[in-house]
């Protein structure tokens, strides 16, 4: 199993769970496995309550932690998927189609770094392309015609930098769908569900209401690419001080304004609990989206349009 | 849900930064072939080497003298200085970064905005000063660039934007980011209300910027041989671990890709610009 060196304390208490658990005489053990199981949750409440931002940044890039994939599992119904930009290609590193989520029809649209090698070859670790990004918003404009909300999960290094992409587009890709989104008359709400990583995140995640996992961090740059460039070398050291100085976690990006919710994730993070984290991630979803499709499309895209415009700029307060 | 502030992250400022006081000699090198060239006629042929025509990097005040008839330009938002949101220090706090910025160009920050005429029709500019911060957009980037776009959107005057920026200013962080969604916002604003918005690429514009508003023109010009990209080269050598093709990432380059639709020699921008603006009945 994938450990990160923090947790490996905890690791350790539960391999001991695991060897009394398969004893012969687990039965008798009762008491000691109590206590074993108490020390680990506390350990483990403890870790994750005082993880710095560059802990959080590993966090949001465990290998077992649930993507886009493992949440429609996890939370959609009836779902369909629906391939290709119409123009080049169908990028696998996003995915879309159409979805049931509590009691709304719904058009999906998230990044997916894969799971096997093979499959997070073919996805370039959620680094999507532009007809990654196209796809996205021929989708959303679908939505947009037959009414359907827009959820966007969030999880990406950063937009593809290749020879092709760039050939094909990749500035504008993300530049047109952030002027669309921010017209589309329909209700849309982000999630990032692990690495928010720049304007490929952004491209799919100018909504009514964003949302960042407790554990996943958003961000204009990656700490390695920050620290790399502002402070010439990216370690282990020049890592931690940029993922602190980037404020890339959600709780700074709540405060600054940048997102509108965090959803609590289970002790520990969602990958020891990718069912809890799904529920707690619907349940924020349904929330939003049963006020967002209250209100008319006018005042909808008005609201979000001042909602962006307000980021750096205005003194004014408003109410999440 | 918890009230939030959006907060501001620029500052009113009650002077300008103090003008640079840096006496330049009468000869300059073209740094593309070499050449030792005559300032003042340098100046006069635009700061385009008269030898091998290589487009040199200018400051926003010289793009924006160049472009506009001359003593039209009226600054907006002049005084508009940055704010150190997320109070960030690298090797160096972003503070002094931005404090030896203001020494060095004698502006606030990278962009110069404004209304003016070029040959006598009525326009917004918005100009990116690659001398501050490498042109970087944090929130008065941002922020200027946005209240360009609406004032011609209000008053249905064409918005041209030259950009020339490395792109996203990292010590604002998520701030910085959000600029991107900021800016496209507006522009989509202009474009709903019929608006026309003349994007000019030039050296250097990558990341961020060309992420953003760079590529939504109605009509995209490029200078000649421009860098222009998402990401950068050093980027992409990383990743795919082999060397770029001759010539990626130029304005040639993205001609033929087909995501620009004119290279322009600096000497005529002026005059296409106005025959867009003469198209677009704007
Ligand atoms: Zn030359």
């Amino acid at each position: 199993m994938y450990a990160l060196d923090f947790e490996q304390p905890v690791l350790d208490i539960e391999k001991q769970i695991e060897r009394l658990e398969s004893a012969p005489a687990a039965a008798t053990l009762a008491d000691e496995l109590a206590t074993l199981k108490a020390t680990r949750d506390t350990l483990l409440r403890k870790t994750y309550a005082s993880l710095t931002p560059w802990q959080t940044v590993r966090v949001a890039r465990h290998p077992a932690r649930p993507q886009t994939a493992d949440y429609i599992d996890m939370m959609c119904r009836d779902f369909c998927q629906l391939h290709g930009d119409r123009r080049f290609g169908d990028d696998p590193a996003i995915i879309t189609g159409l979805a049931r989520i509590g009691p709304f029809k719904v058009m999906l649209v998230g990044h997916q770094k894969g799971r096997t090698t093979a499959e997070r070859i073919s996805c370039r670790f959620g680094c999507a392309n532009p007809e990654g990004y196209r796809k996205a918003l021929l989708k959303m404009r679908m939505a947009e015609k037959f009414k359907m909300p827009i959820v966007t999960l969030v999880d990406t290094p950063g937009a593809y930098p290749g020879i092709e992409s760039e050939q094909r587009g990749q500035a504008e890709a993300i530049a047109v769908n952030l002027r669309e989104m921010s017209r589309l008359r329909t209700p849309i709400v982000s999630i990032v569900i692990g690495e928010g990583g720049s304007g490929g995140a952004l491209g799919i995640a100018v909504a009514d209401k964003v949302a960042m996992m407790q554990y996943a961090w958003y961000s204009v740059i990656s700490p390695e690419g920050c620290a790399a460039i502002l402070w010439k070398e990216a370690n282990e050291t020049t890592n931690t001080k940029a993922a602190t100085a980037l404020a890339l976690t959600a709780d700074r990006n709540l405060t600054n304004g940048l997102i509108d919710s965090v959803i609590t994730e289970p002790a520990g993070g969602a990958h020891r609990d990718p069912r809890a984290a799904a529920s707690a991630m619907q349940h924020w979803i349904v929330e939003q989206l049963r006020e967002l499709t209250r209100l008319d499309p006018d005042t909808l895209v008005r609201r979000r349009f001042e909602k962006f415009r307000a980021m750096g700029s205005t003194a004014s307060r408003q109410l999440a | 849900m918890a009230e939030r502030a959006a907060e501001r992250t620029w500052d009113q400022v009650e002077t300008l930064a103090p003008k640079k006081a840096v006496p330049e000699g009468l000869w300059t090198q073209c740094p593309e072939c070499g050449e030792s060239l005559f300032r003042k006629a340098l100046e006069q042929n635009l700061h385009v080497c008269m030898k091998c025509d290589h487009h040199m990097r200018i400051s926003a005040r010289q793009r924006v003298e160049q472009l506009l008839d001359p003593g039209t330009f009226e600054p907006m938002n002049a005084t508009m200085s940055p704010m150190d949101p997320l109070s960030f220090v690298d090797m160096k706090p972003y503070r002094e970064r931005i404090a030896q910025a203001q020494r060095q160009t004698g502006e606030n920050d990278g962009v110069q905005t404004g209304a003016g005429f070029i040959k006598g029709r009525k326009v917004v500019v918005a100009a990116l000063d690659f001398t501050f911060l490498a042109g970087s957009m944090g929130s008065v980037v941002g922020e200027k660039v946005t209240r360009a776009i609406e004032h011609a959107t209000d008053h249905a005057v064409p918005v041209i934007v030259v950009s020339c920026s490395g792109g996203a200013r990292m010590q604002e962080s998520g701030f910085s980011l959000m600029q991107m969604a900021k800016t496209s916002a507006a522009l989509a604003r202009l474009d709903d209300a019929g608006g026309l918005f003349i994007s000019v690429l030039t050296d250097p514009t990558t990341g961020g910027v060309t992420a953003s508003f760079a590529m939504l023109g109605d009509v995209i010009i490029a200078e000649p041989h421009a860098l222009i990209g998402f990401a950068g080269p050093r980027v992409i050598r990383q990743t795919i671990r082999q060397e770029l093709p001759e010539g990626f990432q130029t304005s040639e380059f993205l001609l033929a890709a087909g995501f620009i639709d004119r290279i322009v020699h600096r000497a005529n921008l002026r005059s296409e610009i106005s025959r867009f603006i003469d198209f677009s009945g704007t």
